[in-house]
């Protein structure tokens, strides 16, 4: 009735889709970095939207199923094996009580999707059970902790069915561009996001964005949960600091060095520095799987319609919210 | 004040961005008109802050558009009443929906006050003066931040106002009251920290398993009372 962790991995982390209408009192909302692999995950297997997954980031991590059930892998190629044949993501697979499955190393991208049908059972906090460390919440004890050997994350025993797999179009489905589902540049080396400018009192100013739009910025090895740390041309702001406020999802923060910081999933609910704006959405899933290196070119979208985009994408995946 | 989009589903409203109690009553006005006249179900979480509202809406529920259009009617009602009201209204519209008082009890002993002597030498002042200027006012709640139910209090007298430590804590133990600049707050849990610190309360701030969770929310009021080592132990403090 579970799977049972062999090698904790980096960081391997229960979540589901995240923690909602707890701002008020602090409370951010964790959930997967890249909610397009999460949610074809889900959906390979019929799966509510936000049924518990685990995200595998970078790799190190082995887990045994103690029976059998349909599971399925999206988002980074981690060179993932079950009992040692290698699998690929994307796609769902049948499994045998006592197969072990196993990621290793990224082979692109950071974090890997593991699904079973029906989803793993962990208990909420908070109307959740995506793991948020820092608010020590959520995760199979319930405190925030990662996965370590030994867990036992439960799940329903299911019968097989036929394996599925996400039609190619999708699996770049982060850029309209196909390519072939075989190829391990699926998370390439560079990629331009869109964002929506910010044109507030807070923002960073039109030198900064000017600066912003036409220099490449690399990612950084500072990336985490919270927020992505890019480097690259300085962005020179007026504005020391502003008075703290709300933060969005993907905001981009200019501290006073001028290396800007790409707000994620785990963040923190308020923040103090100017803004260039907000990265969109939809194109926070690709971002989230790029390597240190990666080199990132920033570009304008109206907000109505990176709305729009968003709409297609909570409508095509059946999110509630 | 100012509606922005933020992103596809998120918007913040800017008032003066200043911090100061009127611009807060306006703020907690609009927050007032908003939760009666928005639809609830189109609000999916809300961040107030000492200068602004920030909204995320359910882009499901309602498009950008119509949400922003909804705001803005429910923010001229603020501006309408604000317009015709002198300060007696204002008494009078604060008491139709009166903000908590919420009282709470600090130990302002040396064994927990890691920097109430250097916030006393900073002031002038005796340790004692401090504590009496600490607990004789009545603070807004401004915001809830930083970490869950961590709540920036303001504003703290200015005789009493102290910069931030050079150098965080690692570690600040949790129910510790603290003073950075004008704001004073209290960590709900032990995290690190940069505030001083001048006392400890035994209240548990946050507490998951509770239905309210927190002991107060943004627009609250707050005051502090000073407590004996012998209370604090009492009520389950620890030194």
């Amino acid at each position: 009735m579970s799977l049972q962790v062999i090698k904790s991995g980096f960081l391997s982390l229960v979540q589901d889709y995240g923690r909602y209408g707890l701002q008020s009192i602090g409370v951010t909302n964790g959930g997967p970095l890249d909610e397009h692999a999460f949610l074809w995950a889900n959906r390979l297997l019929g799966n509510d939207y936000n049924a518990p997954q685990i995200e595998v980031s970078y790799g190190a991590f082995s887990a045994t199923f103690l029976d059998s059930t349909m599971m399925a892998i999206c988002g980074a190629d981690l060179s993932a094996t079950v009992n040692d044949l290698a699998i690929k993501p994307w796609q769902s697979y049948t499994v045998h009580a006592g197969d072990t499955i196993s990621f290793k190393a990224p082979v692109t991208g950071l974090r890997c999707y593991l699904a079973v049908k029906g989803g793993f059972t962990v208990a909420p906090t908070l109307g959740s059970c995506a793991t948020v460390a820092r608010e020590k919440l959520g995760g199979i004890t319930q405190d925030g902790e990662k996965l370590v050997e030994g867990n036992l994350v439960k799940y329903f025993p299911q019968p097989h069915e036929l394996t599925k797999r996400v039609p190619s179009s999708f699996v770049t489905g982060h850029s309209s561009e196909p390519q072939p589902s075989e190829s391990t540049s699926q998370y390439p080396k560079k990629i331009n996001l869109r964002f929506i400018p910010n044109t507030s009192v807070t923002s960073a100013g039109e030198e900064a964005l000017h600066t912003f739009t036409q220099y490449p910025y690399k990612v950084t090895p500072h990336i985490d949960r919270m927020g992505y740390r890019l480097s690259g041309a300085v962005i020179n702001t007026p504005l020391a600091g502003i008075i703290s406020q709300g933060i969005s999802l993907g905001s981009i923060q200019v501290p006073k060095d001028g290396q800007p910081i790409v707000l994620m999933r785990d963040r923190q609910t308020m923040g103090g520095y100017p803004l260039l704006g907000c990265i969109a959405y939809v194109d926070l899933a690709k971002f989230s799987q790029s390597l240190p290196g990666t080199e990132l070119s920033f570009t304008p979208i109206s907000v109505e319609a990176a709305e729009a985009e968003l709409i297609v994408h909570k409508c095509f995946f059946g999110v509630a919210h | 004040m100012n509606i922005f989009r933020v992103s596809e589903n998120t918007v913040i409203i800017l008032f003066d961005q200043v911090i100061d109690a009127d611009n807060f009553s306006v703020i907690k006005q609009c927050v007032r008109n908003i939760k009666t006249s928005v639809n609830d179900k189109w609000i999916a979480d809300i961040i107030i802050s000492y200068a602004s509202i920030h909204i995320t809406f359910n882009l499901l529920a309602v498009s950008g558009i119509d949400f922003t259009r909804a705001l803005k009617l429910a923010l001229l009602l603020s501006n309408g009443n604000d317009a015709n009201n002198d300060n007696a209204d204002k008494a009078e519209s604060d008491q139709c929906s009166p903000s908590n008082t919420i009282e709470i009890p600090v130990y302002y002993g040396e064994e927990v006050a890691l920097d109430l002597v250097h916030v006393a030498n900073n002031a002038n002042l005796t340790k004692e003066e401090v504590i009496a200027i600490h607990t004789s006012q009545i603070y807004d709640v401004y915001a809830i931040g930083f970490a869950p139910g961590f709540a920036y209090l303001g504003n703290v007298d200015t005789r009493i106002a102290t910069a931030r430590k050079p150098t965080p804590r690692q570690k600040v133990a949790r129910g510790s009251v603290g003073i950075a600049d004008q704001q004073t707050a209290i960590y709900p849990s032990e995290s690190p920290g940069g505030w001083q610190i001048i006392g400890r309360t035994p209240i548990q701030l946050i507490d998951y398993n509770s239905a309210n969770l927190t002991q107060f929310t943004a627009g609250d009021k707050v005051n502090f009372t000073a407590m004996s080592q012998a209370e604090y132990l009492q009520m389950g403090g620890e030194l």
